[in-house]
């Protein structure tokens, strides 16, 4: 096995995701099977390859930048109208620390 | 009940108005009408928008009797995926998370598409986050394709293709990551075109890998696909990723000539393909040899490795992605919450499906301490292999020919319980996009099940134009 399901269970606190335990038990099989596929990688003799994090293409230095201007925005009904929990116009999260 | 759209296409719409032969309004309500009774047997829309499209409508109608153009899409029904985001207008992504999210804002797409007079008609299924090949993976049910009701439309952007196909729409917005728009359009006998990577702004296309996402239109034919590009392509300051490269006119390239045309046939891109599909994709090319196309042997020798490259990559931008997704901002939250922890991790549990799970897990996996280097970086060093091969390719031909999927559309539920074979049939679809080149599926016949096959035309970045013109040529030639 490549990936064990305590390996699993590390991943998913990384991941915030509260995985039940027969899902660990499947998930460790569908990763185990994945990685393996995914050690073909390793025939590939890559250390003179620069890496491609994204397609670029030539653009202006300045291509993003925009003058310093009022512009409209959501407004505070808006910007909260698709939350579960809202009070005063904030987002209301359960507390954060356990006492 | 047939198409009220079955002999249409967005020109004779723009003439069918201008002479007065029938209104945007009442185009509308048939296609409308039509979508009510057909979506209960295919499940392709999510939502439907009577509301918009008849105030789009109205607007189209009230510009012509003014006088005014009505603009390129005058009329035209138009279906838009479900991860791409509609003001006022539910946006569910196929998740149970977004069930009942209602976007204050419009995509740039969307927002180009309703300024050239379009009639968005409704929202789209789609595998959940457009993780899918095969829209099995919605948290709304499956959609079925509309030519064989027990098969799948293909995925992720499935109802999208499909929609098309049933005539409810006559061309429609898709996404593509890995081939979620070119192997639904070869599943259901469309076109379906992935533009260059940049070509169409992504602001309001909920991310799933920012590097590899794409808008795309679907449409009957090549040209009506086309034309739709020509609206929603072009640099948009919203999309820092956006290409400022001006958009030619696409449309007025389609003569019909083809002589002369250099295309490659990629050795690697036929072995271990359905024979049938082989057989079709082969016919096309000789077909595109008697209009006078030069084909070639050219050799893509990195390609077994885009699929294992490319899951890596997807799912590590993925799971950076999908954790915006957390019951706070825009989701449902988990009832059973505790801590602001347990909030996250029981929402994100109870919300996301088991694909979703698998590629965030993959993700955060490959990108966690230790394995960044063994995972991650070679996979964007094969990534350059993959976009070297195509650079090499291109230098002795203007096109590249090659199948869309190893096989047709297959049955409900036939790979659900095999996550990795359903990986591995992207591998025709993901080279392209791991290269950011423009690449669509032409229909290019059917199976002796009356099953479609595609045809997939990739080209340089930003020649959209040659691609058009290839499918275009071979579409008039084969009809």
């Amino acid at each position: 096995m490549k990936i064990t399901e305590q390996e699993v269970r590390r991943v998913a606190d990384l991941a915030n995701l509260a995985l039940r335990d027969d899902e660990v038990a499947r998930m460790a099989l569908d990763l185990d099977g994945i990685l393996t596929h995914i050690d073909k990688l390793n025939e590939l003799e890559t250390s003179n390859v620069e890496p491609m994090a994204q397609v670029l293409f030539d653009a202006e230095e300045t291509a993003t930048l925009r003058e310093d201007q009022e512009r409209p925005t959501l407004t505070n009904a808006e910007a909260v109208g698709n939350a579960a929990v809202t009070s005063g116009g904030y987002y209301k999260v359960p507390r954060v620390i356990e006492r | 009940m047939s198409s009220p759209l079955h002999e249409l296409s967005i020109d004779s719409i723009r003439a069918g108005l201008l002479a007065k032969k029938f209104s945007a309004e009442e185009l509308a309500r048939q296609s409308l009408a039509f979508a009510e009774t057909e979506n209960p047997k295919t499940n392709a829309y999510l939502t439907l928008s009577p509301e918009r499209a008849l105030a789009a409508a109205r607007a189209v109608d009230a510009k012509i009797a003014g006088g005014e153009d009505p603009g390129a899409l005058a009329g035209v029904p138009i279906a838009v995926k479900d991860v791409i985001v509609t003001r006022g207008l539910r946006t569910t992504c196929g998740s149970k998370l977004l069930a009942n999210y209602v976007p204050p804002y419009d995509a740039t797409a969307v927002i180009r598409l309703e300024q050239a007079g379009g009639v968005i008609i409704g929202k789209t299924n789609c595998d959940e986050f457009a993780m899918g090949s095969s829209n099995e993976n919605s948290a709304f049910g499956p959609v079925r394709n509309p030519v064989a009701l027990d098969r799948v439309p293909g995925g992720s952007s499935g109802g999208s293709a499909a929609v098309v196909a049933q005539g409810t729409a006559l061309v429609s917005l898709g996404s593509d990551t890995g081939g979620s728009i070119r192997q639904p359009a070869s599943f259901c006998g469309i076109s379906g075109v992935t533009p260059t990577y940049g070509r169409v702004s992504r602001y309001g296309l909920t991310a799933f890998a920012s590097s590899l996402d794409h808008i795309g239109p679907f449409g009957k034919t090549t040209r009506d696909a086309a034309r739709l590009l020509e609206v929603i392509a072009g640099h948009d300051k919203m999309d820092a990723t956006s290409a400022s490269a001006p958009v030619p006119g696409y449309t007025a390239a389609l003569d019909g000539n083809v002589k002369g045309m250099k295309l490659g046939l990629p050795r690697e891109y036929f072995d271990g393909l359905a024979s049938e599909t082989g057989d079709l994709v082969m016919a096309a090319v000789d077909a595109l040899k008697k209009l006078g196309c030069e084909v070639r042997d050219i050799q893509l020798p990195h390609t077994p490795y885009a699929v294992a490259a490319y899951y890596i990559i997807a799912t590590a931008e993925a799971s950076a992605n999908l954790a915006r997704f957390d019951g706070v901002r825009y989701t449902t939250r988990s009832a059973s919450a505790g801590t602001l922890s347990d909030m996250y991790r029981q929402t994100r549990e109870e919300g996301f499906g088991d694909e979703c799970k698998r590629r965030i897990m993959l993700g955060t996996y490959v990108l966690s301490a230790g394995y960044y280097d063994a995972y991650y970086l070679k996979a964007q060093k094969t990534r350059r292999l993959i976009t070297q091969d195509f650079e090499q390719a291109f230098e002795q031909v203007d096109a590249i020919l090659a199948p869309v999927s190893p096989f047709p559309a297959f049955k409900l539920g036939e790979k659900v319980k095999d996550p990795i074979s359903m990986y591995l049939s992207d591998i025709y679809t993901i080279t392209g996009s791991l290269a950011g080149i423009p690449c669509m599926s032409v229909p290019c016949g059917l199976t002796a099940q009356g099953l479609p096959v595609g045809l997939q035309i990739l080209t340089r970045h930003f020649n959209e134009t040659t691609m058009f013109r290839i499918a275009d040529a071979y579409e008039k030639a084969s009809n």
